[in-house]
């Protein structure tokens, strides 16, 4: 297979066929903020952080695949406002009060937020009534902190491959609900990795937590971003 | 519940039929059900949460009661102009309950839709699936009294409409106001001639025939027709699919209504030379929900066709041309206009659209290389086979071949469709539309262009003004402000919801817009709604999001006096928070006067 030859702000960089920009970043060490896009996961591009611009025109990152020649602008004063833009309205769709929240300095978009040095966001706060849905025994889903990323939706299925997780709703009442029988059978480990795959406080499970007290959580070591810079991936 | 068994176990094992069921389930119960909606997951092996997401997804689903008897009121600009608000008024009063609510007695439900495609004949409702278009509050009051004596929707269809609206099939109130008759899309056809033609020509000469011609999608893309065959038929694949987007949702388009109405056959004729140039051998039509009224008269205009061997095997006397068409239906989404949700509806899944790429054409329905085309576009393709290309290019612009169906409403005297050739200006087709003095002209629908009176010399082409075919007429005494306002509530209800700038971006800029009309707003206020605009747009998903901050933007930019007329210069910051009204709010809730008249912070 032959290496596609493409450059991300002028920096030469190689890809391989198939691979999308976010990929090829991160395998040429650069870092391209995502945060619907999960290793694993087939993209979707909801969030839209990766937002980049080739040849005038933008495009989520994590959804584009790489082609030869293609001139990506990644870190512009403009695309990174556009970026923090992002982060700030989903601050205020939603209800996120990370002093409370067990998901604080292992949250990807609390990390962001310190990464782009979000101190008010230029919206007004919506403050949008939502639910919190506990029936399930193992899992609490938070719906005031759901960023509605489709990570679960994605990766959480039962054994008989049917969706745990699905959106419902439209427009700005689109929600995450959780299929309470199916949740059912979900064991531990599949709890686990529920709350895990969540890149928010929503999906939390129950019984357990603040097992590492904050402080010492993973981007309280290190900026969100900082592993890709040194090219060795999430 | 042994109905909902059979209805449920009519229905195919397979999760491509969940749109299905939950049509024939809401029919039959007036919504989904609790124990529907497990029976349904079960049957199609989906998870229950699935199953309501895709019944919340749709408009005409509902995981609880919407009465015995359901209207649903268009709540488009136009029909606002034309009288809604006094309609409304009247259902409500014979209903005794609000729209968004079953009345008492559970008899009748009341909810608002967006435009169902009669913008030429407001205030318009659906009934039970019936439409009754050109309402007043006495005919509404009818509507409820007949429906709580047992009178069915469809008996209360006195006067029919005009042309096919009045067949046995069809039986509609609705009237098709063809006010200009075009030579491409109602010039005479001898029907089969276009397939004819194609049978005798390779595949590869048909999209030749396309591309010379310079065919560009009608729908308002503007791609070019011929070129999108070409890529489909190019993929190796199993099967390829040609489906036909019957969606339209554009607030103020209605001309596929009419196509579909008096022209099915040119239609379907279209879709057969489309599966012939991309080597499918089924076509999808994808019928919006709205339309569900023509289904049965598409219908036989299909049987009809199979009958003179225009579909089926041997189309037109070729051996291996086999081509037949099934007709899908939408559920009230007008996202699903938007070619990859349309897909994805079809599938039978929530109309959610896709990434791309990869295009239809390599991936599409099934996943398989799909040609997606508007209802108009394959009309003209069927003219041009018949006719051919140089016919074709001898009209419109050098750039914008052809004739353009157009559907006029609003402030005008003889609103309805008209087919022009590209290139006629809007002073002309207000002219033609008795339209004179109008004070603004939306071109395009909601995500078109909002046109100011010095903009009147522009052109209907792809290169100016392109558009799917909605013109609303605003005259003199209407209020920019009210329309932008319709305008964006529609784009906060119809927005999928998938992604963030579109989902969270258009309920923001709604806020911001509302504090200027509002007379709060500052100049920084319009920069705020300028750049939002352009950020909603730059970084949104699909065609919806990239569109829908243009009733703004566009107005800013046609009409800058109003907005800053409407805006307090040099104040640097005014709060959306009104301090006097939230005050008299809560005197009102109190019951009380505060002894200090003043508010607090004086």
């Amino acid at each position: 297979m032959t290496e596609i030859r493409f450059t991300i702000d002028g920096q030469p960089c190689v890809a391989q066929p198939g691979q999308t920009i976010v990929e090829a970043a991160k395998a040429n060490g650069v870092w391209i903020p995502v945060l619907c896009n999960y290793e694993g996961l087939k993209p979707v591009g909801s969030c839209r952080i990766c937002t980049v611009r080739v040849a005038g025109r933008y495009m989520a990152a994590c959804t584009q695949p790489v082609t030869e020649g293609m001139a990506v602008e990644n870190t512009a004063a403009d695309l990174e406002d556009m970026r923090r833009s992002l982060i700030e309205m989903l601050f205020v769709e939603g209800n996120h009060f990370c002093p409370a929240c067990e998901k604080s300095g292992n949250c990807e978009l609390q990390a962001l937020a310190y990464r782009y040095q979000i101190l008010v966001p230029r919206f007004p706060y919506l403050w949008p009534a939502k639910t919190l849905d506990a029936r399930s025994p193992r899992l609490m889903l938070e719906r005031n902190r759901c960023i509605q990323c489709l990570r679960c939706v994605r990766g959480v299925r039962a054994k008989d491959g049917r969706k745990i997780f699905a959106a419902v709703e439209r427009g700005p009442r689109v929600a995450i609900e959780i299929d309470a029988k199916l949740a059912e059978g979900l064991s531990d480990a599949e709890a686990r990795r529920a709350m895990d795959i969540c890149p928010v406080g929503a999906i939390i499970r129950k019984e357990v937590g603040f097992a590492v007290p904050i402080g010492r959580r993973k981007f309280d070591h290190e900026p969100i971003g900082s592993d890709a810079a040194k090219g060795i991936g999430r | 519940m042994a109905k909902l068994k059979d209805i449920v176990h009519r229905h195919p094992r397979d999760a491509a039929a969940l749109l299905g069921v939950l049509r024939d389930v809401q029919a039959g119960f007036g919504h989904v059900p609790d124990e529907a909606v497990g029976r349904i997951a079960a049957h199609l092996k989906l998870s229950e949460a699935e199953v309501r997401g895709a019944v919340s997804f749709y408009h005409f689903f509902s995981l609880t009661p919407r009465g015995a008897s359901t209207v649903y009121l268009n709540d488009s600009i136009t029909s606002r102009m034309k009288g809604r608000t006094a309609v409304a008024k009247a259902f409500e009063e014979e209903a005794g309950c609000r729209f968004g609510e079953v009345s008492g007695d559970g008899k009748v439900g009341l909810f608002p839709t967006s435009c169902i495609g009669m913008n030429d004949q407001e205030p318009s409702a659906i009934v039970d699936g019936v439409v009754f278009a050109g309402l007043t509050p006495d005919k509404a009051r009818a509507i409820v009294r007949g429906l709580r004596e047992g009178r069915s929707a469809a008996s209360q269809v006195t006067a029919l409409g005009d042309g096919a609206n009045q067949s046995e099939l069809v039986r509609a109130m609705v009237v098709n106001n063809i006010r200009r008759r075009g030579p491409v899309l109602f010039g005479a056809h001898e029907p089969g001639a276009a397939l004819r033609k194609a049978a005798g020509l390779s595949p590869e000469q048909v999209i030749d025939e396309v591309k010379r011609a310079g065919l560009l999608g009608r729908g308002g893309a503007g791609f070019p027709t011929g070129l999108k065959w070409e890529f489909c038929r190019r993929e190796k694949a199993a099967e390829h699919y040609v489906v036909c987007n019957a969606d339209e949702g554009e607030p103020g388009t209605f001309k596929d209504r009419v196509i579909l109405t008096e022209l099915p056959k040119l239609l379907f004729e279209g879709m057969a030379v489309a599966g012939y140039a991309v080597g499918a051998k089924l076509g999808v039509l994808y019928l919006r929900s709205e339309y569900a009224y023509l289904r049965a008269h598409l219908e036989d205009a299909l049987a009809g066709m199979r009958q003179d061997g225009l579909l089926g095997r041997g189309v037109a006397g070729r051996a291996g041309f086999d081509f037949d068409i099934v007709i899908k239906s939408g559920a009230g989404a007008y996202i699903c206009g938007e070619e990859s949700a349309l897909l994805e509806s079809a599938e039978g899944k929530r109309g959610e659209p896709r990434d791309r790429p990869p295009f239809p054409v390599s991936n599409g329905y099934r996943n398989l290389p799909t040609t997606v085309n508007n209802v108009e576009t394959l009309a003209t393709a069927a003219r041009i086979l018949a006719e051919g290309a140089a016919w074709f290019k001898g009209m419109g612009t050098a750039q914008s071949a052809g004739t353009k169906l157009l559907s006029v409403s609003g402030d005008c005297s003889r609103p309805g469709v008209y087919e022009v050739e590209y290139g006629l200006t809007l002073d002309q087709l207000l002219e033609l539309a008795g339209g004179a003095g109008a004070k603004a002209v939306q071109v395009g629908g909601p995500s078109g262009t909002m046109v100011a009176p010095d903009g009147f010399g522009r052109k209907i082409c792809f290169s100016d003004l392109a558009t799917g075919g909605s013109v609303i007429v605003f005259g003199p005494e209407r209020d920019i402000f009210e329309i932008v306002e319709n305008f964006m509530d529609f784009f906060v209800e119809e927005s999928c919801g998938w992604c963030v700038p579109c989902r969270a971006g258009n309920v923001l800029l709604k806020k911001k817009f509302e504090k200027v009309r509002r007379g709060l707003g500052t100049e920084a206020d319009l920069r705020d709604l300028e750049t939002w605009g352009k950020l909603v747009k730059a970084t949104s998903r699909c065609g919806l999001g990239q569109t829908s901050p243009n009733p703004i933007l566009t107005t800013m930019k046609s009409f800058p006096d109003l907005y800053a007329a409407k805006v307090r210069k040099g104040e640097a910051f005014v709060p959306e928070f009104d301090l006097d009204a939230a005050i008299r709010d809560g005197c009102a809730a109190a019951g009380r006067e505060p002894e200090c008249k003043e508010h607090l912070y004086d």
